[in-house]
Parts: structure tokens; sequence; C-alpha cells
């Protein structure tokens, strides 16, 4: 079972306890919700990659010279 | 102007562990501070770190802006709050984070925003950033902060934490 360190500010005491079934709940869910976080920031990267691929296609020059028209 | 900086405690780890709690926090100061050097046993080079208040997992929303050094994103949530990147298992070895989070009024009876800077360092071509922007939605004072990792499931051993308490007068 995983283990989680508690500091006690008041006594400074330091324990080391089991963590609960709801912690453990809260973790697993905590983890599912980054996962899915970081898979909806990937697409949003990819379609935006996809975009600016087709518009440096569209506008026939490469991604250096659209940086260099930008500088 | 915040004229103090107080260690109220702090814990090194001597062996892995899945979270660290900071327990009855005393109400005596204006503003905490987290300092924390940590890396976990995720299966990868970074991971993220994640915070709740007196343990509750309710009312936590954040934003965050995140860099690799070659990509930069952006993305938030509504149902947790993540204040920094980590190294982890993969990174370059013996190598922690850095972490920074300011909770300001931690005791007013008001919702509780604060920031969170983590920085995962590593020796190669890529580093991870991620500078955020937490709210928790409730009222009560703050008297216990959880800190876990987003995966790992454990921070390793050496990581250290160190909670300061800052009073303005």
């Amino acid at each position: 079972m995983p283990h989680k360190i508690i500091v006690d500010c008041s006594t400074g005491e330091t324990t080391e306890v089991e963590l609960t079934a709801e912690e453990v709940a809260d973790q697993v869910a905590a983890q599912k919700a980054a996962e899915a976080d970081r898979k909806a920031a990937e697409v949003v990267a990819k379609d935006r990659a996809v975009a600016k691929a087709a518009l440096l296609d569209k506008l026939g020059i490469t991604a250096e010279e659209a940086a260099l028209l930008l500088s | 102007m915040a004229n103090t900086y107080t260690l109220i405690n702090s814990n090194v780890l001597a062996s892995s562990a899945a979270s660290v709690t900071f327990s009855a926090i005393p109400a005596t100061f204006t503003d905490l501070v987290i300092r924390a050097s940590i890396r976990t046993d995720r299966a990868a080079v970074e991971d993220w770190l994640y915070i709740k208040f007196n343990g509750l997992t309710t009312n936590r929303s954040y934003t965050r802006l995140t860099g690799s050094g070659s990509a930069a994103a952006s993305g938030r949530s509504t149902s947790v709050i993540v204040l920094g990147e980590t190294n982890a298992a993969t990174s370059t070895a013996n190598t922690f984070s850095n972490q920074e989070i300011y909770i300001p009024s931690y005791t007013a009876s008001q919702n509780k925003p604060m920031s969170g800077i983590g920085m995962q360092e590593d020796n190669t071509s890529a580093a991870y950033m991620l500078v955020s922007a937490g709210l928790w939605r409730d009222t009560a004072a703050i008297t216990e902060i959880n800190l876990f990792p987003e995966t790992g499931p454990n921070f390793v051993t050496g990581s250290s934490f160190y909670l300061y308490g800052i009073s303005n007068a």
C-alpha cells in the first residue's frame, strides 16, 4: 500500500502512514484528469502544426522564410 | 511588503513516498511559500506536481503555461491544481526539479489563489517548465497542504520540501 509522509507543523513530528482509499482514489482521478489534459493539449498542438503546414504550403514559403517575414 | 520569511517545517525524504503533507499549519503568518526540490519515479522524463488543501478534493482549478525549449502550450483544468513540472525516472540521473509555490492570505475568509513555478532540470535538448495560476474556491483557512505527483506514484528519496511563513508586519 502506498504511504505518505505527514509533517505536523505544531509538533515538528514526522510520521509515515498508508494512504486512505479516498486519497488513492483522488490521486487516480487526478492522474486521469492530467492524462486527458495532456492528450487534449497534444491534439491542439497537432492541429496547429497541420494548419501551419497547410498555410505555408498555400503561401509557397518555408517556415524559415515565414519567420524572416515576421522578424 | 513582507518583511519576514520563516521556516515553519521541512522534510527531506529518507525513502520514497506517494505524498507529503504539512499538517497543523499555524495561522500566525500572512502568506505561505513552499520551496521543493523533487523527482518522481514516473517512467518518463517529467511529471507534474499536484496540490490540495485541508484534505479536500473539491473546488479546484488552475491554468498553466508550459514549455520544453522547442514547443509552448497552455491548458487548464477545473478538477485539480497542478503547480509545476518535475523530473521523473528517465531524466538525467540524480537530477531534481525545483519548485516554488506562493499562497497569499491563507487564513483569510476568501477563496485562495496561488501561483506555482516548477522546472524540470535536464542535461538534454529539452527541459520542461510549467507556470501555473491555481485557485481553491474555499473560504476556510488553510491548515493542511498535501503535495503529490501526477503519475509517480512516488516522490523519490532525496526529494526535499520546505514550508515557509511570510508576515507583512
